[in-house]
């Protein structure tokens, strides 16, 4: 196994840690401002790593080029909808959640 | 490899285990947000399962059509649904047992009605379990075929080639099931509430980032559905998605477009499909048979034009009605009559 | 048994699940989602058992599974205006329950 392949796996590997925090943090917080917080670590961040491991497997700069564009895309429609999501629960007037 | 056919069969165990099980908690839901939003997350897995059977094609077709637009179909008309019940009890609540209840049956016959429809479900289930499992374990089907013509049918992706040159038939009849289904939405529909509301900056920057970006891509889906996955469906359906991201900012079709142009933009695709298969008859080919020099040529002129027409009727699907072709008048009345009071 | 013939049982299941949540809910949206995943596990089958070739899986199942999403939308758009239309004619969303005669 080349470098390529092991820094793939160790970057595919870290991403796959931040989307299991993301989905755990969707499973056990409190109220939907929180869960958005944890999913949108993941979208990004998680996401990047992925596609970062993935970026090193690829056979041409198009590849990589068009796995940039989806981060980029995701990035964009993730912190937008969480945004919306937020507005439609304030207006709707879900609370934030206090201890 | 050991470790790896045994990783890939515990994925793909996984996986469908997953999806009955998110099929399972979509129709059994209580609240029927949480069901949509739990069927689209269904179609999502149902993508990467298309992807575990080598059909990508279907894969693009699923994510997009499947699970995002069929999602925004079905949460639209929850939304209608519970707009227009305001005021009596919220029917998102499963209120079937309810209803059950409520009518005299004897108690003796319920258990029966119950478990019969599942004792039938399950010799049902049963006998196409084992149907299946008698088929044989490797079976070559039509492939063969289709790749001894491929070279003779003007593209180089099987699917297209079978989709748009070897059963074209097929395809002209799907499109005029669209349009038989935007006629029927457009015959029954109420008439819509005017939503000329103002976005906010979020929404406003995003359509206005992602509407010219995913016309892009669908341009670039199609071209690229001659030599590998993609076609004239998926990016109609990518068309689709822009335009109902341009509906949900609020924004309607200008009354110079919602008349003429959209019902002639609806059509486009049907036409030219059937105007192609009739210039073939007069050529002296039989209906729909493409000759070898112009069928790339042919075949991406019909997929431009369907996925056109694709792309504004699945969108004209999720409006729900007839778009109103005087609303922007009554818009720009409103203006002069605002003009003509600040000029008092 | 291959990986193809789980995927295609799994179809069989998920028809079977829809199946019998058309017959069990009288929501009219809850039939339209039992029939959407109806025709989900339709397809499955489909595709599983096209993918049992040797190399490049059968395209001819494929072509038909894309038409069959295509006219499957329009069938949901179609019936979910006609819920909305029986709503709006009747004030009931359910399809009535009928007495034990």
């Amino acid at each position: 196994m080349s470098l390529t392949d092991i820094l793939t796996i160790l970057l595919l590997s870290a991403g796959a840690v931040f989307f299991l925090a993301g989905t755990v943090g969707l499973l056990r917080f409190p109220d939907v401002y929180t869960r958005l917080h944890a999913l949108t670590k993941a979208d990004n961040l998680g996401l990047g790593l992925l596609l970062a491991g993935l970026a090193l497997q690829a056979e041409s700069w198009t590849a990589v080029a068009k796995l940039l564009l989806i981060w980029l895309l995701i990035l964009l429609a993730s912190s937008s909808v969480a945004h919306l999501v937020v507005r439609t629960a304030q207006r709707r007037g879900i609370k934030l959640w206090k201890r | 490899m050991e470790a790896l056919t045994l990783l890939s069969w515990a994925f793909d165990a996984t996986l469908g285990g997953t999806l009955m099980w998110l099929a399972w908690r979509t129709l059994a839901s209580e609240d029927l947000f949480k069901g949509i939003v739990l069927f689209i997350a269904f179609g999502l897995l149902m993508a990467l399962a298309w992807v575990r059977l080598d059909a990508p094609d279907i894969a693009l077709a699923e994510a997009a059509i499947g699970a995002g637009l069929t999602g925004a179909l079905l949460l639209g008309a929850l939304a209608k649904l519970e707009a227009g019940n305001e005021g009596s009890q919220p029917l998102s609540k499963n209120r079937s047992k309810l209803v059950n209840k409520s009518v005299n049956k004897p108690m003796r016959f319920r258990w029966l009605l119950v478990l019969l429809p599942m004792l039938l479900l399950l010799v049902l289930a049963g006998g196409l379990g084992y149907a299946i499992l008698n088929l044989p374990s490797q079976a070559v089907g039509l492939s063969l075929q289709v790749a001894g013509n491929i070279e003779a049918s003007g593209v180089s992706n099987p699917v297209t080639a079978v989709l748009l040159n070897f059963r074209a038939y097929d395809t002209l009849l799907e499109m005029a099931v669209l349009l038989l289904a935007v006629i029927g939405i457009w015959s029954l529909a109420v008439v819509p509430e005017s939503r000329e509301s103002a976005p906010g900056a979020v929404l406003d920057m995003l359509s206005r980032l992602l509407v010219p970006l995913l016309i892009l891509v669908s341009g670039y889906l199609l071209w690229v559905g001659g030599h590998a996955a993609g076609g004239a469906f998926q990016a109609g359906s990518v068309l689709a998605a822009a335009g109902v991201l341009l509906l949900l900012t609020g924004w309607r079709p200008s009354a110079r477009f919602a008349g003429w142009p959209l019902r002639f933009s609806l059509i486009l695709g049907l036409v030219i499909f059937v105007l192609v298969a009739v210039l073939m008859l007069l050529l002296g080919e039989s209906f729909l048979e493409f000759p070898l020099r112009i069928a790339g040529a042919l075949i991406l002129l019909i997929e431009a034009a369907a996925a056109l027409s694709i792309g504004i009727t699945l969108a004209s699907l999720f409006l729900g009605s007839r778009p109103q072709p005087d609303q922007s008048s009554s818009n720009q009345s409103a203006r002069r009559e605002e003009l003509g009071a600040q000029e008092r | 048994m291959n990986i193809d013939f789980f995927y295609a049982l799994t179809g069989v299941g998920l028809f079977t699940l829809g199946l019998y949540a058309l017959i069990k809910h009288s929501h009219l949206l809850r039939k339209i989602l039992a029939i959407n995943v109806m025709g989900s596990g339709v397809f499955l089958v489909l595709v599983a058992l096209s993918a049992r070739t040797q190399q490049a899986p059968d395209p001819v199942p494929h072509a038909m599974v894309i038409t069959g999403i295509v006219v499957a939308i329009s069938a949901t758009a179609l019936a979910l205006a006609l819920m909305l239309r029986l709503r709006d004619a009747s004030g009931r969303v359910e399809l009535p329950e009928e007495p034990m005669e």
